[in-house]
């Protein structure tokens, strides 16, 4: 047997202990890390829109006796009162902005009219905009053209007519409609039994959804353009170094125009996309501060360890140093025996982080760990072993033959 | 004898302060984890209205149409207008109410300041008796004002005292939108979470501010709020009352277990009834769960809460078995120590007690550590946004049992390392040196 193991059998306790402690670390570093490149994964989106320039309002009017009409003029005379703020560049209505969270509309699209649902397409989010929405938005069209001034008609999703005949499509939702094929001019059929027909007259180039949940298609949508949206957001295209004048501004400007209402929302959009991903940022953080500590004690529980074996092993290494092992003998040992306890720890680890994967997979609907995970959590803790049994190994490498003629 | 132990304890342990600084740190930083995910989620699974929540009930039935059924499937989590009334005017509970979130728009009285949205409850006159809700000033309304649909309102005492002050509130008119009420009453501080009566609008929401009597606020149309889900067709007016909707809440109290038995025949029967009448198309299919029961069946404990403590209590474990492995490496190199005091006649018993004295100092000074770090962890989830941030406070209970765990834990952990070095046979060890 070789002597590392044979001098281990000495030591069952401790080496039980210390595998234990690696394997357990291991299984939760390796869960972790995964967790933590999923978010970091899911986190990594592109708006489609220009994020840095964009500044959103809400309001809510109080006025008892509104009329569509009423309504529609008041937006007009807001629009007109932002568009006059410093450094406001165009200003529109739309429903909602991509990961705004709110107001989204969502439907089933058929690809053809009639009761067959085979065709359908679920669930696909509506944008819906005024003249200048998609320019204000910096949305960048691939194909067709954008909207013409005939295009906008009044509609809303909860109104049971005609949408307007012209509408653009997202390339991702084009894709999955008419894979392969020109999607300029094809028709899509809403409402019940695909009663009303729009047809396609642009792709968006990229446009991401208002929210990410929905079945994982994060870029089915379409744009509508309407002449107005009862319960929408202004958007404003602005210079970015007045973003936060703007916002901060804004309520007082709306106010101006008529102060029989609340402005319920008001937000620089940079920073509605970045409170998007707020819960994944706070658990990525939790999760590395959680990493770093575990794997900080494992090391010093290691180093723990390894010094007390060098410590009690003095007199050994004297005399395997006296009858010629050299210093590089005696830290190849020391790694090599870490090597060995850690490796261990791993395999035992390695079978408790698919577990644990398994387990959440099932509680949490968490996603499968792909093997290359075990890979880099075993990598790691390879690499943290060796490293804390580095200093207790040089220090048995110091140690001179002579020890081996003295009593201690 | 125990401060002798003690005195030698300290002597132990200051001769090696970075492997005592190792082990209190390892301790505290493990204590201090699990400590504060068991505390928030030992607030989040809490009684909300302890003495009280095992005798209200929320009952389910199925009122929906053909589509879609299955044998075992579970009937909606709320009621609609026809069946809520129905239940209601049974009067089969002891007390009873019809409840749904409301937003309104409060317009301060004269002028003073801009109007506002303020949460409002609609419910029925029993609310405030059956759920024991206190109150400052004035009292809640009749069943007689629900019948004729009186304009009277009850407020939070925090809206009372924005709005009027709170001692002056009762008697003033309450403008909401183009409404006006009576406020009748303001509530003391009263904000049982989780929010059980109505979990569907967030199950740690803050109770409301304004609560108005159902049927008048319905009828007024005041805007409702929360979730809602519909099998048959919608009215085009928009009249929730005549759409097959379920949207409303509805809570009844029941003294004993019989009367619970009762009530839950009476829903069978109601259904059964319902059926023959032709608005039922289903087979009866029944419900009635207490509080603590229907917060389990709505999950109110958000996932990601009960992920993080199971991996706090996954860390406390690996802290604890490096401690286990530094004690072991601790009181084996103080073999020969042992073996001098063992040899001048100290029983193995009196060894294993001063080594579990130690440890049990290493495990108070952890736990200090680790209610301080608890602390820390509790505020920084206080930052958060979360809708639970709120519940996230240290109390007396979590101060004791932070120190009892970290003393416990250290223990047990000592135990093993304590009876290994009391085993070691004095003589060899005197030899070796």
């Amino acid at each position: 047997m070789h002597p590392i193991i044979a001098a281990l059998k000495h030591h069952k306790t401790a080496v039980v202990l210390v595998a234990l402690e690696i394997a357990l670390t291991c299984a939760i570093v390796t869960n972790a890390l995964f967790i933590i490149g999923d978010r970091v994964a899911g986190m990594h989106v592109v708006t489609g829109v220009a994020d840095d320039e964009l500044v959103w309002a809400m309001s809510s009017g109080l006025r008892e006796n509104a009329t569509p009409e009423s309504v529609a003029s008041l937006a007009a005379a807001d629009m007109a009162a932002l568009r006059a703020m410093p450094g406001v560049k165009s200003v529109a209505q739309v429903n909602t902005l991509p990961l705004a969270r709110r107001h989204s509309w969502g439907t089933c699209l058929q690809l053809k009219p009639g009761e067959d649902k085979q065709d359908s397409l679920c669930t696909v989010r509506i944008y819906a905009g005024t003249p200048g929405a998609l320019e204000t938005m910096g949305v960048r069209l691939a194909q067709g053209r954008g909207f013409l001034p005939q295009d906008f008609q009044a509609w809303s999703l909860f109104d049971d007519k005609p949408p307007p005949p012209s509408v653009l499509v997202s390339r991702a939702l084009a894709e999955r409609a008419w894979p392969g094929q020109n999607p300029i001019g094809k028709p899509l059929y809403f409402g019940d039994k695909g009663k009303y027909v729009a047809h396609v007259v642009g792709v968006v180039d990229h446009l991401l959804n208002p929210d990410l949940e929905a079945n994982g298609h994060g870029g089915w949508n379409m744009f509508i353009p309407v002449t107005a949206v009862a319960g929408g957001m202004y958007v404003m295209r602005v210079d970015p170094a007045l973003r936060d004048a703007v916002s901060r501004d804004l309520p007082a400007v709306l106010d101006r125009v008529d102060d029989q209402r609340i402005v319920t929302g008001n937000e620089v959009y940079a920073r509605t996309v970045a409170d998007y991903f707020h819960d994944d940022r706070a658990l990525i953080w939790l999760l590395l501060s959680v990493v770093g500590c575990l794997l900080a004690l494992t090391a010093l529980g290691v180093v723990g360890l390894s010094s007390f074996w060098v410590q009690q092993r003095t007199r050994q290494i004297g005399i395997r140093r006296a009858i010629g092992a050299t210093r590089g003998d005696i830290l190849r040992y020391f790694q090599a025996e870490n090597f060995l306890i850690v490796s261990l720890g791993i395999a035992i680890g390695s079978l408790g982080a698919v577990g644990l994967n398994l387990w959440l997979m099932k509680r949490y609907e968490l996603a499968h760990m792909p093997p290359a995970w075990l890979g880099a959590g075993a990598l790691v803790l390879w690499a943290l072993g060796q490293l804390a049994a580095l200093g207790p190994a040089l220090r048995a490498a110091a140690v001179p033959p002579v020890v081996a003629t003295r009593s201690v | 004898m125990l401060g002798y132990y003690l005195d030698l304890a300290l002597r132990s342990l200051k001769r090696n302060r970075a492997l005592t600084a190792l082990m209190v740190l390892a301790i505290a930083l493990g204590i201090g984890a699990s400590m504060t995910m068991l505390t928030v989620l030992r607030l989040m699974t809490a009684d909300p209205l302890p003495g009280r929540s095992a005798q209200l009930y929320y009952p389910q039935i199925d009122p929906q149409g053909k589509d879609g059924f299955t044998a075992d499937g579970d009937p909606p989590d709320q009621l609609d207008w026809i069946d809520a009334m129905n239940l209601l005017h049974a009067r089969r509970g002891a007390r009873q109410a019809a409840m749904v979130h409301g937003q309104v728009v409060v317009r301060p009285p004269q002028g003073e300041g801009r109007a506002f949205f303020a949460s409002a409850r609609y419910t029925s006159a029993d609310f405030f008796a059956m759920f024991g809700v206190p109150f400052l000033h004035g009292n809640g309304w009749s069943a007689d004002d629900d019948a004729r649909r009186a304009r009277v309102a009850v407020l939070s005492r925090g809206l009372a005292d924005k709005l009027y002050g709170a001692d002056r509130a009762v008697g003033q008119d309450l403008r909401l939108g183009k409404d006006t009420f009576r406020v009748i009453g303001v509530i003391d501080r009263w904000n049982p979470q989780p929010h059980f009566y109505d979990v569907s609008v967030g199950s740690y929401q803050d109770s409301e501010d304004v609560f108005l009597p159902l049927e008048t606020a319905i009828g007024l149309k005041q805007s409702t709020y929360g979730s809602m889900s519909c099998w048959g067709n919608m009215p085009d007016d928009g009249d929730m009352t005549k759409s097959d909707c379920v949207w409303l809440q509805f809570w009844v109290r029941l003294d004993t277990p019989a009367q619970a038995k009762d009530y839950r025949e009476f829903l069978v029967h109601y259904s059964e009834q319902q059926k023959a009448l032709g608005r039922f198309q289903r087979p009866p299919n029944v419900r009635l769960r207490d509080v603590m029961g229907w917060l389990d069946y709505n999950h109110v404990v958000p996932g990601s809460v009960q992920l993080q403590t199971l991996l706090a209590l996954g860390f406390l474990l690996v802290c604890l078995i490096n401690t286990v492995a530094l004690l072991l490496v601790k009181f084996l190199r103080r073999g020969g120590e042992l073996s001098v005091r063992r040899a001048l006649g100290a029983s193995r018993r009196a060894v294993f007690v001063q080594l579990l004295t130690e440890s049990g100092l290493v495990g108070l000074a952890g736990g200090a550590l680790g209610l301080l770090l608890s602390l820390g962890g509790l505020w920084l989830l206080r930052q958060q946004p979360s809708e639970y941030a709120g519940l996230a406070h240290a109390d007396v209970p979590m101060l004791l049992g932070t120190l009892a765990l970290a003393i416990t834990a250290t223990l047990a952990a000592a135990v093993f390392p304590a009876w290994r070095a009391c085993c070691l046979s004095p003589a060899r060890l005197l030899k070796i040196q």
